[in-house]
């Protein structure tokens, strides 16, 4: 696990971080005013209250991070900042939008804001609890046992709740949550312990057929139980984008630990295989797959994937302008349907700027698996990377028609908050293992304060 | 581990390259198909709140968009509706586009690709684009004396008035009655919209019908003018070729009988001149019959008949002759009957062609389009449709029609001092339904300024003092005195 050629000089960089996050909070409250004025022609009543409270927030979360992570990536916080906060002023225009032609739904915004505040809250308290990444390794199988416990949640009688079809809710009380967001999270660093000591039987044997050193068939054990989690997902609880990102998350943690091509054709293959089975078994994965070929052929029912791309195409290359346009036609615009949403009012131009966005967050998580020098290291913060990956390439693809519609959130931009607090804590997970990793090495530091030592007397 | 990494990092650049393109794909290269697919909400939406170009007749608009405050930003307003209504078309948020608003909908929209400069200036300052006018060739002057020649029909009866500018085919006027109120399918209150639409459907008059385009009838003894215009085209008659009068004309092959409604057709024989001018059918009926159905149809379709592409500017219905007639229907198609059905604009448009020297010349009826800042951006170029007979025969059947108004049946659309030429025509339908009213003209005969037909559907007059002179002869009259007055 040498890093090579990988030279980090131990440089702090908060003062960049600081600088780079006024800059977001004005995208964020500045997209907030400008959706009000361009709705009402008037800037909001509370501005002070919500553009306030919402700094407040970022500046909390890179207060934590200068206390509790001062080596980390300066540019994550920004990122998932200038989401955050164009999400909240998005979800704001559309609750004025909503209240106007009195839709049932909504308001969502005042909720969003107070999940905003629990999702830096978890920030804060992942980077407080976990003060060394290397020590979740000792909680490997726990978190398997964790991940399937949250997953299986929504499908206790009472507990459970199934809303638009799929059975991945818990509801307690008014609260609905998503324990598949969080299961997601504690899979990564299942996935992760799991590989960092399986990996070299996993890696080693083998044959190799057409130039590609395919596994020995003993060692499909573990991919094939994630293929048939994964499945049962999809059958017990028609999640079809959570079955997608599971499987995926674990075929690429393999072949990250491995090394070796062959895992990937593999899991291709089951992939392939699980897909057709799906598509010929469930009338709903029928429909998405019909909808995304031909979303014309029945305007009922493929209603929102046509709504969302007539508002993409309405929005054209610079948009209607934030408030501007009609984003409440297309159903969940708020939601799973937030992504053409901008497009609608900030055009190609701001769509691909978040996209761009995504992708500048996604290569930041990779290179800190990148420049992480241990293993288990590596293969979270590759995990948290790809998850998210894979989760912003599955929404933003299936509603701009790239692929079938899944039902996933948009991380940070829709509203949601099982899924904002999961990503605001995956955002911690990847700054703590940045800040161990780019910290001034531990030669440098007292002996005594180095937890990588007792990594080491576990295994 | 840091190759699969680097491996990983490339791929995930390469799903949010997918990404991109896609959104390029949808938002740049697929977003006009989507923009006009139907049902697409936000552009009916958009389209129906932007300011759209006024409809200019005269100097006046009879239909523009005025600032609204409600969930649209302007309201299309119409105005003399009684005139323009059918013109004009509505534009109803559920209902669509009619008429004008409908064709000319990329100029007055301001989607047309002559507006592009406005249309990037639109986008620099992003400015909602607005739309550019169109100017129509209607004569206000004709317009009104039109409806107000069928409206003061006894009963205010179902009809229309054609009149097109002879030499270049331009709509002069244009009139069906009973008209309708497009404001009222217009409103944004879609409901009241709904109830105004569902009650102009049920009426039985059919209000929302343009009788001058979108429907045929038989054309009766005005068909005479084509069946003439073959006979003298064929060569073997001339206007003193001497043709069967009398009462009656045996039909060979049916047990039918041909008659003439008037005495003036003589017991003998008549010269084609006296055989237009007193209509006789048996004349015409036995022309029919040595002509043949095919030299008639192609004398009809050299006018225009069994064709509806020709008129650009609204949608209109093809007026039809048969293609074949069993036996001795041919006679009975000679003296516009049968299967023949002709709309009024045909038939103006066969009076047309006979004054502008056997020359049918393509109708329009919108005469500029111009820019949102009012230059001009095209003036329609008339157009020839076809030759529908020689010069020679032009003049030959316009001598006839002229003896049609000053010795025969037409003498109520006599213009003192005017060469009035003319045909009458009565239409027999059944029984126990009045027959449909005629008339075509053009005047001045040597000199033509406007060619008109009238059609009268359902005259409440007494049967037997229906006729195509008495009832629609007095309006073509002050149609083409509006024209040439003015």
């Amino acid at each position: 696990m040498s890093t090579g050629s990988v030279q980090t000089i131990p440089r702090k960089r908060r003062g960049t971080e600081l600088f780079l996050l006024l800059a977001a909070l004005v995208v964020g409250i500045g997209a907030y005013v400008a959706a009000e004025l361009g709705y009402n022609g008037a800037v909001p009543d509370n501005l002070v209250q919500v553009a306030g409270g919402f700094a407040a927030l970022a500046l909390a979360a890179h207060v934590a991070v200068r206390l509790l992570a001062p080596y980390a990536d300066p540019v994550l916080l920004p990122l998932v900042v200038m989401l955050n906060g164009l999400g909240l002023a998005m979800i704001n225009r559309i609750d004025l939008d909503l209240a106007a032609d009195n839709r049932p739904e909504g308001p969502f915004a005042g909720q969003q804001l107070i999940w905003t505040l629990i999702g830096v809250i978890g920030f804060v308290a992942v980077l407080l609890v976990i003060r060394d990444h290397r020590r979740l390794q000792a909680y490997t199988y726990t978190m398997g046992l964790g991940a399937i416990v949250l997953l299986l949640l929504p499908l206790v009688p009472f507990l459970g709740k199934n809303i638009n079809g799929a059975q991945i809710w818990i509801g307690i009380g008014p609260l609905s949550f998503q324990p598949g967001e969080v299961a997601k999270i504690l899979l990564v660093v299942f996935f992760a312990g799991y590989l960092v000591v399986k990996r070299d039987a996993l890696a080693l044997a083998g044959r190799r057929i057409l130039g590609i050193d395919l596994p020995r068939g003993r060692d499909l054990g573990p991919i094939l139980v994630a293929w048939l989690v994964s499945l049962a997902v999809l059958v017990f609880q028609r999640d079809l984008g959570s079955s997608l990102l599971f499987f995926g998350l674990f075929v690429v943690l393999l072949y990250v630990a491995t090394e070796r091509v062959g895992w990937i054709v593999v899991g291709a293959l089951l992939f392939a295989a699980g897909a057709y089975f799906g598509y010929l078994t469930f009338a709903h994965v029928q429909a998405r797959v019909t909808g995304w070929l031909d979303p014309f052929s029945d305007p009922d029912a493929y209603f929102q994937i046509q709504q969302s791309l007539y508002g993409l195409a309405f929005g054209g290359l610079l948009g209607t302008g934030l408030g501007q346009g009609d984003p409440t036609l297309t159903p969940f615009s708020y939601s799973d349907f937030i992504v053409p949403s901008f497009g609608e009012e900030l055009g190609l131009t701001g769509l691909m700027a978040i996209v761009v966005v995504y992708a500048l967050i996604v290569e930041r998580a990779l290179r800190v698996a990148l420049l992480c020098r241990d293993a288990f290291g590596k293969l979270l913060a590759a995990g948290l990377a790809v998850a998210f990956a894979l989760q912003v390439f599955v929404v933003v693809g299936g509603v701009t028609r790239l692929i079938p519609l899944t039902g996933l959130t948009t991380p940070f931009l829709s509203y949601g908050g099982s899924s904002l607090v999961a990503n605001w804590a995956i955002i911690a997970l990847l700054l703590r293992v940045s800040h161990v990793t780019r910290r001034p090495s531990p030669s440098a530091a007292p002996l005594a304060a180095d937890d990588a030592t007792q990594v080491v007397k576990l295994r | 581990m840091n190759r699969p990494i680097r491996v990983l990092a490339v791929f995930c650049g390469l799903l949010f390259l997918a990404l991109l393109l896609n959104a390029n794909y949808v938002q740049f290269i697929d977003a006009e198909d989507l923009n006009s697919t139907s049902g697409n909400r936000r552009v009916v939406d958009e389209e129906f709140s932007r300011e759209r170009g006024p409809v200019l007749v005269g100097e006046a608009s009879v239909a523009r968009s005025v600032a609204s405050k409600d969930d649209y930003d302007y309201q299309r307003v119409y105005r003399q509706t009684q005139l323009y209504a059918h013109l004009t078309g509505y534009y109803s948020y559920v209902y669509g586009r009619t008429a004008i608003e409908d064709t000319a909908n990329p100029i007055l929209s301001g989607g047309d690709s002559r507006l592009f400069v406005d249309r990037v200036a639109d986008l620099v300052g992003s400015q909602q684009p607005s739309g550019g006018s169109v100017q129509l060739t209607i004569d206000p002057q004709a317009q009104q004396a039109a409806l107000e020649g069928l409206q003061a029909l006894p009963g205010g009866p179902r009809g229309a008035v054609v009149a097109l500018d002879p030499a270049t085919g331009g709509v002069l006027a244009m009139v069906s009655t009973p008209s309708y109120d497009p404001n009222r399918l217009a409103s944004h209150d879609f409901d009241a919209a709904a109830d105004a639409y569902d009650q102009l459907n049920k009426d039985d008059d059919q209000p929302l019908l343009d009788r001058t385009r979108e429907n045929t009838w038989a054309p009766g003894s005005t068909f005479k003018l084509v069946t003439a215009a073959a006979a003298l085209e064929s060569g073997r008659y001339t206007p003193d070729t001497m043709v069967p009068g009398g009462p009656t004309l045996d039909l060979p092959q049916t047990d039918r009988v041909l008659s003439n409604d008037v005495e003036s057709c003589g017991s003998g024989d008549i010269t084609l001149t006296m055989a237009l001018a007193f209509s006789c059918n048996v004349s015409f009926g036995d022309i029919g019959l040595d002509l043949g159905n095919a030299a008639l149809k192609e004398q009809a379709e050299a006018f225009g008949f069994n064709d509806g592409s020709y008129f650009d500017d609204l949608r209109l219905v093809a007026s039809n002759y048969p293609a074949d007639a069993p036996g001795a229907l041919t006679a009975f198609s000679a003296i516009g009957q049968y299967d023949v059905a002709a709309t009024p604009l045909q038939m103006a448009m066969v009076a047309g062609a006979i004054a502008n020297d056997g020359d049918v010349m393509k109708p329009y009826v919108i005469d500029e389009v111009l820019s949102p800042d009012v230059e001009l951006l095209e003036r329609t170029e008339p157009e020839q449709l076809s030759e529908a007979v020689s010069s020679e025969v032009a003049e030959q059947l316009t001598t006839m029609m002229v003896s049609v108004v000053e010795d025969g049946t037409a003498d109520e659309a006599a213009i003192p001092g005017v060469a009035v030429a003319g045909k009458t025509g009565t239409a027999e339908r059944s029984e126990d339904l009045p027959p449909y009213a005629w008339f075509v003209s053009f005047a001045p005969a040597d000199d033509p300024q406007v060619a008109v037909a009238v059609f009268v559907e359902n005259p409440d007059v007494p049967r037997e003092e229906i006729s195509g002179g008495g009832l629609a002869g007095p309006i073509a009259k002050s149609v083409m005195q509006g024209v040439i007055g003015s």
